[in-house]
């Protein structure tokens, strides 16, 4: 192994005009080097300009980008002064790129084998004679079951999953020296996730590429990565071994991102990172962090702080390294607001069954029932009031399903929801009265798409305060203003729109929505999963501290784990809409488990690079429940026999009412699981 | 971001950076011109017309451009100028009465089938779709030759055949909004179907509706012109570029100024008005090809 680096950033700044004429720098004076055979992580919040750094080194520049300076080698060739057609025989072969969701860069009308044999053509120097086996050998190399069948399946036979597995071995067809991936397992299951990381260590290792890993999750960083770039707002302020990094970072800003990261050891609320990062060009000429920053001074205004070895010798962009070390890094927030017990149920779930499908005119015609099974079946939950309960799975549980149908959204098939010990709710929404609907809210993943984008933020708040308390003139402005400022945004925001907020913020508009209209029942679906991790600590803190002021009821539905330990009192963990675990959170990420929550638990990745995932189920995504027997039977771990397939497993409760739904006995379990363990 | 350039009001804030993102395009600019040309030159030119449109003179049929008839005169002896001038004064009141009730109507009922949906939607839209695959004219002719040719059949016959793409256009922006969850949390609320119409989806159709109603004017004032030059339109001797042309087109080969006046006039105003709805489409966003970067 040579040591002339294969990727090298020398002193690149890239920015763009902004309107008023100003050149506005995107990246500023960035310096990186990757040698043969290293993986190196670059983290930051959205904005931060990662994704920028990595497409540079290809040579690539969104629209209305500019190089304003430096320079950025592969190999010793100056990609931006390379031809086009240099250019293009370098791309995709010795540098290849996999991007997020890779699902969409995948032709859809091609079949794998053609896309694969494509990429061959165009990069490799193998007669094509034998592209057919190079084909079969690069699928088992990522891992595929059963290359042969993979070559003739269309890209969405495939799971997300797999998609990604193709994806990088289209990558790999070129025998790249180096990978830039780009958040490529952002958007997949823990489970996937965690397999396609071990995938990627693993080839890193064979096949000695050089690797450049962009992602805001540091859990995944830990888990490929050597070294580990932190960048904020266009600039690197450290860099140094992972190890160094996640445990003992130098940076005021590095440790603000790893005490805002909820852990699965810690039942803390994270501490959330206040602030927003400055837009480009509005960095000023002091540090670009001093607006957050617990450390800054009066120099931290001034000058700008150079990259140079702090404590330890990692290279940091700090005047006060040396101090940061005083800086919490793990979460010492709060506890969350926990409900009193021996209250009354305020919601209860009996016997839920939801069903997408409808039976076929045929079939409807001829009386016939729908044999399929339902999408989600046999729910019975119910929530005290004033008590938060998770809901956790992979994508496909159910568990937003549940959330439309008790909103009313979506009709339920069969079973009843009881609401506040009323008679049974209507089952939609169309046929609720207006004091059951103001009592139910109901907040969604992405602010997005959930707000109007054509409203002010006035209009927004406006809308639940009219329809429901009947508000109107100065009554409903200073409502509105008393709701933002709860939220803790101030009334200078009314007259916004949605697009001049952050996502934070938006988020926060969202959240104060709901609250307008005073509801005992919050039904809060992924609502943190679309927000940097700094952010995201913000919104949970605010949902606990509305919590503890209003005794409101959560559903909290979201596929991390560690976010739902932080907040929940009680925890179900749904597998293809059937419960297989519910109980007061302590326990359920306590032993026994059930085999599928051990297996989610497992998969969950720490930002620390001395803990690795357990993987024991593997990552097959299941589109259907099966018949008859446990719903986890297909990829359980610990399956027992035939029994498993047949017989709907018993529900086995203990005296803390934590209840496993598993054929095991409770207590073999617990000895099997401590084993392992 | 710094406060000082929030708009106190984002509505009005945005509306102004839309209408300065069209007139600092040279096709907004130039389109925008000559619109307004037309609209300003439709009011005044009963005062600033040289001769009165309906003046005859035996001595002076066909006579080429000169100094006091500039743009000649036609079979009549009727100074062409003027009556070029005031020849779209009907054609632009019709039609811009016209189209706003078309978009109004085809954007209310689009919307309203984009958020129903399901079979009445698919129904409804297969008789859209055999209504639209009937020529035009066929039909117009049909309405006129029944109920007469006065603009009090010409507006309602106009708005009525130009809503009915309308409903198409408004009916596809909604379908891509209605999914969307801020449609849901409306839903979820509790509020009435016709509320979320209005204050949910309308506000994110409009600017598809805006393009299409622009798009529609030009189409509009062509179909009245045609009207016109087929008869069926304004009747003599009110000046009106279709009739104009249709009356100066048997003396083209050797008189052909009775048709250049009309036809250049005709034309500008709809380049114009095409031109505008294309720079507004891109500065609303509509045209994808045309993304701001960054």
């Amino acid at each position: 192994m040579t040591d002339t680096p294969v990727i090298q950033l020398s002193d690149l700044s890239i920015g763009f005009t902004g309107r008023a004429g100003h050149t506005l720098p995107v990246l500023r004076n960035i310096d990186l080097t990757v040698r043969p055979g290293e993986s190196i992580g670059l983290v930051g919040e959205s904005g931060s300009g990662k994704s920028t750094v990595a497409l540079a080194a290809m040579g690539y520049l969104k629209r209305g980008l500019r190089v304003l300076g430096g320079t950025a080698r592969f190999e010793g060739h100056d990609m931006f002064a390379l031809k086009r057609r240099e250019l293009e025989t370098l791309r995709g072969g010795q540098l290849a790129l996999i991007p997020q969701n890779s699902g969409q860069s995948l032709t859809p009308t091609l079949r794998i084998g053609a896309q694969l044999t494509e990429a061959l053509r165009l990069h490799s120097r193998l007669d094509p004679a034998q592209f057919p086996d190079r084909v079969l050998e690069l699928l088992g190399q990522v891992r595929l079951p059963d290359p042969q069948t993979i070559t003739r399946r269309y890209p969405h036979e495939l799971s997300g999953g797999q998609q990604q597995r193709v994806a990088i071995a289209m990558a790999l067809a070129g025998e790249p020296r180096a990978l830039l991936l780009d958040e490529p397992t952002t958007g997949l299951d823990v489970t996937t996730q965690a397999h396609i990381l071990e995938l990627l260590r693993d080839l890193a290792r064979e096949t000695g590429m050089a690797m450049v890993y962009v992602s805001h999750d540091l859990g995944a960083i830990a888990r490929v990565c050597d070294r580990v770039v932190v960048m904020y707002a266009g600039e690197v302020v450290m860099e140094g071994s992972a190890r160094q990094v996640l445990t003992a970072p130098t940076h005021p800003y590095a440790r603000g991102l790893l005490a805002s990261i909820p852990k699965l050891s810690d039942p803390h609320l994270p501490m959330a990172l206040g602030g927003r990062p400055p837009a480009p060009g509005g960095a000023g000429d002091g540090c670009a962090f001093v607006d957050r920053c617990a450390l800054a001074s009066d120099l931290c205004r001034a000058t700008r702080p150079m990259l140079a070895p702090g404590p330890g010798g990692a290279p940091v962009r700090c005047h006060h390294a040396d101090r940061a070390d005083t800086l919490p890094m793990s979460s010492q927030g709060d506890h969350a607001a926990r409900a009193e017990a021996g209250t009354a149920p305020v919601l209860s779930l009996q016997d839920l069954e939801i069903r997408y499908s409808r039976p076929g005119l045929l079939d409807r015609l001829r009386g016939r029932e729908d044999t399929r099974p339902a999408t989600v079946d046999d729910i019975t939950i119910s929530i005290a009031k004033g008590e938060t309960l998770g809901l956790v799975g992979e994508s496909g549980s159910g568990k937003s399903t549940i959330l439309k149908t008790i909103a009313g959204l979506l009709p339920p098939a069969g079973g009843e929801i009881r609401f506040d010990g009323d008679a049974p709710l209507p089952r939609s929404v169309e046929q609720r009265g207006p004091d059951h609907l103001r009592r139910i809210q109901l907040i969604f993943q992405n602010p997005d798409d959930s707000l109007n984008p054509r409203h002010t933020i006035a209009e927004i708040l406006e809308q639940p305060l009219k329809l429901y308390f009947g508000l109107s003139g100065t009554a409903l402005q200073d409502r509105c203003v008393e709701i933002l400022e709860r939220v803790r945004l101030g009334g200078h925001y009314l007259d916004r729109l949605p697009s001049q907020l952050s996502g934070g913020e938006k988020q926060r508009v969202a959240v104060a929505r709901a609250f307008a209209a005073n509801p005992d029942l919050v039904l809060c679906d992924e609502v943190t999963s679309a927000l940097d991790v700094s952010v995201q600590a913000a919104v949970l803190e605010l949902l606990n501290d509305l919590k503890a002021a209003q005794g409101t009821t959560y559903v909290f539905v979201s596929h991390d784990l560690a976010v739902v330990r932080a907040l929940s009192d009680r925890v179900a963990v749904l597998y293809q809409g059937r419960l297989c675990e519910i109980g007061p959170s302590a326990e359920v990420y306590a032993l026994p488990s059930h085999p599928y929550t051990e297996v989610l638990l497992g998969a969950v990745l720490e930002p620390d690079p001395d803990t690795a995932p357990k993987l024991t189920a593997d990552d097959v995504i299941e589109l259907s429940p099966p018949a008859k027997g446990c719903p986890f039977q297909r990829r359980c771990p610990r399956k027992i026999g035939a029994r498993c397939d047949t017989d709907t497993p018993p529900w086995q409760t203990r005296d803390d009412g934590h209840a496993i739904r598993c054929h095991i006995p409770l207590d073999d379990l617990h000895r099997q699981q401590q084993a392992d363990s | 971001m710094s406060l000082a350039s929030i708009p106190q009001n984002s509505h009005l804030g945005r509306t102004l950076s839309v209408l300065r993102d069209v007139t600092s395009r040279p096709s907004g600019a130039v389109g925008l011109s000559l619109v307004l040309f037309h609209l300003i030159l439709a009011v005044i030119s009963p005062y600033i017309a040289p001769f009165d449109y309906r003046t005859m003179n035996a001595a002076m049929m066909l006579t080429g451009p000169d100094g006091v008839h500039w743009l000649g005169t036609d079979h009549l002896g009727r100074d062409v100028f003027s009556r070029t001038i005031q020849g779209g004064r009907e054609a632009i009141l019709v039609t811009g009465i016209a189209t706003p009730i078309a978009v109004a109507w085809g954007g209310l009922v689009g919307i309203f089938f984009g958020l129903i949906g399901g079979r009445v939607d698919e129904v409804m839209m297969r008789f859209v779709d055999a209504f639209l695959s009937l020529p035009w004219i066929l039909k117009m002719l049909v309405l006129i030759v029944t109920f007469g040719t006065g603009i009090e059949v010409l507006i309602p016959t106009l708005a009525f055949f130009y809503g009915i793409p309308v409903i198409r256009i408004a009916r596809a922006a909604t379908h891509d909004v209605v999914a969307r969850d801020f449609v849901a949390a409306a839903r979820a609320r509790g509020q009435s179907r016709m509320t979320i119409m209005r204050k949910e989806l309308l506000p994110n159709v409009l600017d598809a509706l805006m393009v299409e109603g622009a798009m529609r004017w030009s189409w509009m004032l062509l179909a009245f012109s045609s009207l016109s030059f087929l008869g069926f339109g304004v009747s003599p001797p009110t000046p009106d570029w279709g009739l104009m042309i249709a009356d100066a087109r048997g003396f083209m080969s050797f008189a052909p100024w009775g048709v250049l006046g009309p036809v250049i006039a005709l034309s500008t105003l709809i380049i114009g008005i095409n031109l505008t709805a294309d720079a507004l489409a891109k500065a609303l966003g509509i045209d994808r090809a045309q993304k701001a970067p960054v």
